[in-house]
């Protein structure tokens, strides 16, 4: 914290905004400069796409070869002949048909079997648990991404260290310190941050710490815009306008390391088949817009976009043709400099736990772990409490 | 004995003779308007002028007296007919309908935000804010949240029992939050038996309601947890029931003690305990005192406190005549919560609205959802409670207050604002209406329950529009004889510190309400 608020205030803010003014000429590399003296390339940039509800993993990624799969959902399970075929034995859901192309440009991974160990099954729990990258019995306050960037500060001329789209709850990003913006579009975020006005931080840390967020507001207010012209066109509907809002969020010169977006309604319980399929065609074609936008940008490269969810659920399907809360799942990598591929391994849905469900293969902090010494080059061992294999998702 | 030995000698005597008396004068004289600000801001929700007035020519003493001694254990605003109906509670059963499932769900979602208004309203109404405040401080304690309790009746118990205690005696409070009926469902208690016992309480109880980490180990949780067995309660009339068959009788070992032991007992352990009354004694600190507890105050006050037999108004007499409670350097130090927020400039402001029920929904949009803490941890309260999305939450709501008398169709209200092209019919709805989005989502409530809140929701603006606020005649009610003493006396009462702030001279009234309403000490208190 204190090297943080060091390293802002030893950039002089002409600097900062010259800084800040050549971006858009030179590109990514003058971030990099401008980030601290090691670790910290957040002119990379992760994306994180939440599925809100609990998506279900295994009519994600289908185990279409698997008699068990077919017979524990003799409802629900998709056809083998619809799936997307990516192995002899996964394949994707037909919604997620847009994908094929990524995955045949192997610029799309997938990792199976991703949980934790002592699964929670409530949604608020367990949503906390991937947010603040604790262990199941833990409760830590700060965002997984709030302890990175207090560790390793973004660039003070970062417009924010994090944009956080459509949803009030900053989930990574909360906590103290970390200069987090939620807005649902740029322009209405504009007008109401017209209410922070900038002061001199001071007087007790209470104060001080108000003064700072008010300031973090300012900052970015003064930095974004949605005035870059996409030829990219964006899907209709709430998840589309918030693809387009990160992409108008990512146009702008002065950077953010990190942006989440949120598709909800996950949470099938009943009538699944339906709901999914609309869900992941707004997530494939938002993906896909995402991907095109950060093309026009030139910063496909340079970005990595990764999936996430509470959980899974339960591989046997209930009499609602829906299924309950469950526990090892599905998760997406995306992006130029991902190495395509499937990594983990599928559930062992023959063995499952006295509850119905299957165990992890691969905790989710490798994902992290990934993201943070491979993408950033920021040590995960302190940040994560502990070390956790990255997962090999990206090119090296 | 030297001549300048006995110089120094008489300069001591005539040096503490003076101490005494500055104390004797503390102690008799009127405290003034400052210092009754405070402590009323502490100990309430935003005071207003009179009140402020009222408390200004008593000492400090004889004010922290009187607070205790008012202080109610009920509540003046009637509760929901829900919550004190005593038939049957009908949970739906194994073999119900999805359709059942989803009336019942829906009912508690409806009572629970009926339950949310209703404390708002008694935050607003009553004439004992300490009760409320610390009936909130124990709900932060001994947390349980209705998004997993469900059943809105029992977090109304649950409420009433804390207020009940609020100012009683915390041996009591323990005993009875542990046998709670809502506290049976958060922890799991109701499925602790023999045999398969659910370590969830136990673990709880030591780690966050007595004894903090690190004075206990893992073994007194599972020998704990074998002596919570059977705390149970009735499925059909939601009251604490004790199941001696599924109770593990055996011998049990918690810190250092042996013996066939029940959970009484093992409560009573942990009161025994020194680190117990330490580690509530700090906390109260940080709600009251300051962000960092003096740890040779939190001692002697917890001392006093054990010593006591658990008088939580021991506690509290005592931190609140500390020199650390009076001292200018903790002046505004604390970041007020979301409903002290809320509620504390409605009653500055000398605004009554019709219902609790919008200000609920905004304190839940600020990150504080009434019977629905995070975690059993609860708020992490302090600078946490400020984030950007929070923030400017904030500096909406008495953005909208202080210009409650301009056009309203053409406010600003809302800091997470629709997006266009709504698909469906609860975002159109939100839309026209200018309701936050996720405004009750983040803890409270997901999935088919959040269009029923949306409903509800929905109503905060048009209730806000509703409200009579003229600043300018706020202002003019304010004592002085020209505007500029006016608007001195009403930063006197609004702002904890000065402001960073000053508003130019010469401004009209409106915009100095404004100003100081947007200025960051009235974050503080």
């Amino acid at each position: 914290m204190n090297r943080r608020n060091f390293l802002r205030s030893a950039a002089a803010l002409p600097l900062a905004q010259a800084i800040g003014g050549t971006m858009a000429t030179f590109g990514t590399a003058q971030v990099a400069l401008a980030a601290g003296p090691a670790g910290g390339n957040y002119h990379r940039v992760l994306i994180l796409v939440e599925l809100k509800g609990g998506n279900d993993g295994l009519n994600t990624v289908v185990p279409y070869t698997d008699p068990a799969y077919y017979a524990l959902r003799p409802k629900i399970a998709i056809k083998r002949d619809d799936v997307v075929q990516l192995t002899d034995r996964a394949g994707l859901h037909p919604s997620l048909e847009p994908l094929a192309a990524l995955w045949r440009e192997r610029q799309l991974a997938v990792l199976q079997g991703v949980g934790y160990p002592e699964p929670n099954l409530s949604h608020f729990r367990s949503i906390e648990i991937w947010d603040t990258a604790s262990k199941s019995a833990e409760y830590l306050q700060d965002g997984w991404l709030t302890r990175t960037f207090a560790t390793q500060p973004t660039p003070r001329a970062f417009a924010a260290d994090g944009v956080i789209i459509g949803s009030r709850d900053l989930g990574p990003l909360a906590g103290g310190g970390t200069r987090a913006i939620a807005l649902a579009n740029t322009e209405q975020f504009l007008r109401i941050a017209r209410l922070a006005q900038p002061l001199p931080i001071g007087g007790n840390p209470a104060l001080a710490h108000v003064q700072k967020v008010e300031a973090d507001i300012v900052q970015a207010a003064a930095h974004l815009d949605a005035r870059y012209k996409f030829t990219t066109e964006f899907p209709s509907g709430n998840f589309g306008n918030a693809i387009r809002t990160a992409s108008q969020v990512l146009a702008n010169p002065s950077g953010v390391a990190v942006v989440r977006v949120t598709l909800s309604g996950f949470d099938t319980h009943s009538n699944q088949v339906g709901t999914q399929a609309r869900l992941l065609k707004e997530l494939a074609n938002g993906l896909l817009a995402l991907k095109s936008a950060l093309v026009e940008l030139d910063k496909w490269d340079d970005t990595v976009v990764l999936t996430y969810a509470e959980f899974g659920r339960r591989p046997k399907e209930n009499i609602s043709g829906g299924t309950d809360h469950g526990t090892a799942n599905v998760q997406f990598a995306l992006g130029g400099r991902v190495a395509g591929g499937l990594y983990g391994s599928a559930p062992d849905i023959a063995r499952l736990s006295s509850d119905g469900n299957p165990s992890h293969a691969v905790d989710f902090r490798g994902a992290y772990a990934t993201v943070l010494d491979q993408w950033w080059g920021v040590d995960s061992r302190a940040l994560l409490g502990g070390r956790f294999a990255p997962v090999p998702f990206l090119k090296t | 004995m030297t001549p300048r030995t006995v110089h120094f000698t008489r300069m001591l005597a005539l040096s503490s003779l003076m101490a005494i008396a500055v104390l004797a004068r503390a102690a008799t004289a009127p405290m003034g308007y400052d210092d009754a600000r405070h402590l009323l801001a502490r100990t309430g929700f935003g005071p207003t002028d009179a009140e402020v007035r009222a408390m200004a020519a008593m000492p400090r003493s004889d004010a922290v007296a009187r607070l205790l001694r008012e202080a109610r254990t009920t509540t003046v605003t009637p509760p929901p007919a829900f919550a004190i109906d005593t038939g049957p509670l009908r949970p739906p059963g194994r073999d119900a309908s999805d359709v059942e499932r989803k009336v019942f769900l829906q009912e508690q979602i409806r009572h629970g935000l009926e339950l949310r208004a209703w404390w708002v309203q008694e935050m607003l109404a009553t004439p004992s804010p300490l009760t409320e405040r610390m009936a909130l401080f124990w709900h932060n304690h001994f947390v349980s949240s209705q998004q997993k309790v469900r059943i809105a009746r029992l977090m109304y118990g649950q409420n009433a029992m804390l207020r009940s205690h609020a100012l009683g005696n915390f041996g009591a409070l323990l005993h009875a939050a542990a046998k709670d009926p809502a506290m049976l469902v958060y922890l799991d208690g109701a499925q602790n038996r023999k045999g398969q016992p659910n370590e969830n309480f136990a673990r709880e109880v030591m780690e966050l309601f007595t004894l903090g980490e690190g004075h206990y180990t893992e073994q007194d949780i599972k020998e704990a947890a074998r002596a919570f067995t059977g705390w149970s309660l009735n499925r059909e009339t939601g009251e604490y029931l004790f199941r001696p068959g599924v109770h593990d009788f055996g011998n049990k070992t918690v810190l250092g003690r042996s013996g066939n032991m029940d959970g009484d007992t093992v409560l009573d352990i942990l009161l025994a305990q020194p680190a117990t009354a330490e580690f509530v004694t700090t906390k109260l600190w940080r709600d009251f005192v300051s962000p960092d507890p003096d740890s040779r105050e939190v001692r002697r006050i917890a001392q006093l406190f054990r010593a006591s037999n658990y008088d939580i108004k021991v506690a509290l007499r005592a931190i609140l005549l500390s020199d650390a409670f009076w001292a200018r350097e903790n002046r505004g130090t604390l970041i007020k919560s979301p409903v002290e927020f809320i509620v504390g400039t409605l009653r500055q402001l000398e605004v009554q609205p019709p219902s609790g029920l919008p200000f609920a929904v905004l304190s839940a949009g600020m990150g504080q959802n009434l019977f629905s803490p995070p975690n059993v941890k609860g708020w992490p309260g302090g600078n946490a409670w400020i984030d950007t999305n929070t923030l400017l939450a904030r500096k909406q709501f008495v953005d909208r207050m202080a210009r409650a008398d301009e056009n309203p169709l053409r406010m600003t209200t809302v800091a997470m604002p629709p997006s266009r092209n709504m698909p469906n019919l609860a975002d159109r709805t939100m839309q026209s209406d200018g309701v936050p989005k996720e405004v009750l989502s983040p803890q409270g409530i997901a999935g088919d329950e959040k269009l029923r809140a949306l409903r509800m929701a929905r109503n905060v603006d048009r209730e806000l529009r509703k409200l009579d606020f003229d600043a300018v005649t706020w202002l003019a009610a304010r004592k002085g004889g020209t505007p500029e003493d006016k608007e001195h006396a009403a930063q006197a009462l609004l702002l904890a510190l000065p402001p960073q702030t000053p508003a130019p001279p010469g401004v009209v009234a409106l915009d100095f309400v404004r100003s100081t309403l947007q200025d960051p000490v009235y974050q503080l208190k």
